[in-house]
């Protein structure tokens, strides 16, 4: 079989690896003996989330009136965060699904850590949708279940509804497309195994897997089907929830332009919180040779092209609201820019559209330090738009008498800090356990990007080429 | 049924070289009854001879039955059962559901589909796999030759599979 890549490709995994080194490399930090950096990190994650949970429970248990909420500013943090964790877990179905059916062979090495931080960033975003419902343990009252009200359903006209529809798939299909791609790795881990517990459990969840011709076969199409599916998937989850706000009639929410520029929002945040793990993954355990310039590279563009169209929605948005002289959604947009919270909107104005335009220059984007600080600013970024269209939308009522400001509680941010510490917990189990590249992958495309290859011909390997 | 079957293993080392071999020792009359590989290599299945899988079709069975449950849910709720009126509209408002028909749509596609791949790959938690060498999940490429099912001798057999670019060729019973 012949594998085509065009010349000016960078190489994707570098050092030189054969197949065996790619499954030692990755097996590694699965079978040693935990670090010391990684207890003192899963210890300090550890205790974040005992406090989050602490201030979640006391949330649970008093009632969402421990938050800063007030009559006029219905919504702030709680949303704010569950939007901003739902955009975040957009991009590993991105990269695993899209970059799939686009044939991009990059994705191979980043897809399985980015998938796993997609399902936690969704439970992240769930652990919000439980808490701002105030009574979690009547969640269940958002599915049709036959009920004894009459029966009352729930209301599919609704967007709300929708939502639970499409987050709930979105998190079970995204946990089924990871799953199935970690089912050959986990092989490999039993078929390595040397305690009786690690043959148990991986031997358990890789489900007798034997990686025959036939199984390979299925599975590539079960893959580029369930790629298919996911695509349009992941668009209808940010997109849905932006209709959470675009089907209302609140200034500055009201707007048809939301489901794109939400989904813009979500890839540009998602992949600058995939370029944030993998750039101290990469270091931790020692991946630089799989997670090499290029990956980094090809990220910072995406997230400059996503930032850029997001930068457009901002612009047009600002335009039409003086363009349609809706004399509300003007004032909404002044007030954004130049009331109260002015500080919020150019907080969101510098590091959304601003910052990722540096990486237009190359020694910006290829340099890790500004890579990994600019990915952050993203982030930060996008939690204040989530803020912006939020609370500065409300907080201005159609009666000047309503208007009102919003200030955090500790238990807002306690229960903001509880997301942080469920996310950090589960991505360090995940990076224990579990092989965080998808050694299987990475094999089948080595051919035509490793470094060094045909290595059978350089039995001494060497590393001559270093991609970084 | 044989309470023992005897199993010949060649041992490939390189993708391009067993994808070659497999057509070559096919043509040799030899009849192969599997190859294990670390990852999908495009061609291979079709090399030994195996059907093309029909999951594509299982799976857009699966859609179409989520379409159907969708919406045969909410027409049930919202027009038979407990029609609501809101602001005089149409009961049967389909425009507004469409969001829930494809998210039920993709749900049943993608479990109905991979719960399919695991049966017929008879793949569940906590099977036993049927291991021809342990290095078939990290840099080896196995062709497995079922003897009951094979006139020719364990010898010949092994000879071909050498000529065609085996590294080792073992012997492995059940």
């Amino acid at each position: 079989m012949s594998h085509v890549v065009s010349p000016i490709r960078e190489t994707l995994v570098g050092g030189g690896r054969s197949y065996h080194d790619v499954t030692q490399d990755i097996c590694k930090q699965v079978e040693g003996e935990p670090t010391k950096e990684w207890k003192i990190a899963f210890g300090v994650s550890c205790l974040i989330f005992a406090y989050g949970a602490y201030c979640l429970g006391y949330t649970w248990w008093q009632g969402i009136g421990v938050w800063g909420l007030n009559k006029t500013v219905g919504w702030a943090w709680d949303i704010t965060n569950f939007v901003w964790w739902v955009g975040i877990g957009h991009a590993g179905t991105l990269i695993s699904a899209v970059l799939l059916l686009f044939r991009q062979k990059w994705r191979t090495s980043i897809n399985r850590a980015a998938e796993a931080m997609t399902i936690f960033a969704v439970l992240c975003a769930a652990s919000f949708i439980l808490a701002h419902m105030g009574r979690p343990w009547l969640a269940h009252w958002a599915l049709p279940l036959p009920n004894t009200f009459g029966s009352l359903w729930v209301n599919f006209n609704s967007p709300l509804v929708w939502d639970v529809f499409a987050i709930s798939t979105y998190l079970s299909v995204s946990l089924v497309f990871w799953y199935l791609g970690l089912v050959p790795d986990l092989a490999t881990i039993r078929d390595r195994a040397q305690s009786k517990a690690s043959k148990f459990w991986y031997g358990f969840f890789s489900m007798g897997w034997t990686g025959s011709a036939k199984t390979w076969a299925r599975y590539e199409y079960v893959s580029l089907i369930l790629a298919g599916i996911s695509t349009p998937l992941v668009l209808s989850v940010h997109t849905i929830v932006s209709m959470d706000f675009a089907t209302s009639v609140i200034p500055g929410w009201h707007t048809t332009i939301f489901p794109p520029y939400f989904v813009a929002g979500a890839i540009f945040s998602g992949f600058a919180m995939v370029q944030t793990l993998l750039l101290v993954t990469r270091v931790v355990f020692k991946l630089e040779d799989y997670i090499t310039m290029e990956h980094i590279e090809m990220m910072n563009i995406i997230i400059t092209v996503t930032g850029s169209i997001v930068g457009i929605a901002y612009l047009t948005e600002f335009f039409i609201a003086w363009y349609s002289g809706v004399e509300y959604e003007s004032y909404c947009f002044i007030n954004r820019a130049f009331g109260p919270y002015w500080w919020a909107y150019w907080m969101m104005m510098t590091c959304n559209v601003i910052s990722p335009q540096l990486f237009w220059f190359k020694n910006i984007r290829t340099n890790i330090l500004v890579s990994f600080i600019l990915s952050v600013v993203v982030n930060v970024g996008m939690w204040f738009e989530r803020f912006v269209i939020i609370v500065s939308s409300l907080h201005r009522d159609y009666i000047p008498s309503s208007w009102a400001m919003f200030s955090p509680t500790m238990y807002d941010i306690g229960d903001y800090i509880f997301s942080f510490g469920l996310f950090f917990t589960l991505f360090f189990l995940f990076a224990k356990f579990l092989p965080v590249i998808n050694m299987a992958e990475v094999k089948s495309v080595m051919k035509g990007v490793s470094s060094n290859y045909p290595f059978k011909k350089n039995a001494e390997g060497g590393k001559d080429k270093v991609a970084h | 049924m044989n309470t023992t079957e005897k199993y010949l293993v060649g041992v490939y080392d390189d993708e391009d070289e067993v994808l070659h071999a497999v057509t070559e020792v096919k043509e040799s009359g030899v009849k192969i009854e599997e190859v294990y590989t670390p990852f999908p290599i495009h061609g291979l299945d079709k090399a030994i001879g195996h059907p093309r899988t029909r999951i594509p079709i299982a799976a857009f069975m699966f859609g179409l039955t989520g379409l159907t449950c969708a919406q045969f849910l909410i027409n049930y709720t919202m027009v038979f059962d407990w029609p609501m009126i809101i602001g005089g509209k149409d009961f049967f408002a389909l425009p507004d559901w469409i969001p829930v028909s494809f998210e039920g749509t993709v749900l049943f596609t993608a479990f109905g589909m991979v719960i399919t791949f695991c049966i017929t790959n008879s793949l569940w938690p906590g099977k036993k796999p049927k291991t021809f060498d342990l290095r078939s999940t990290d840099d080896k490429f196995i062709v497995t030759i079922n003897m009951d099912k094979n006139k020719l001798s364990e010898a010949e057999i092994e000879t071909i599979l050498k000529k065609s670019g085996a590294i080792e060729v073992n012997v492995k019973q059940f």
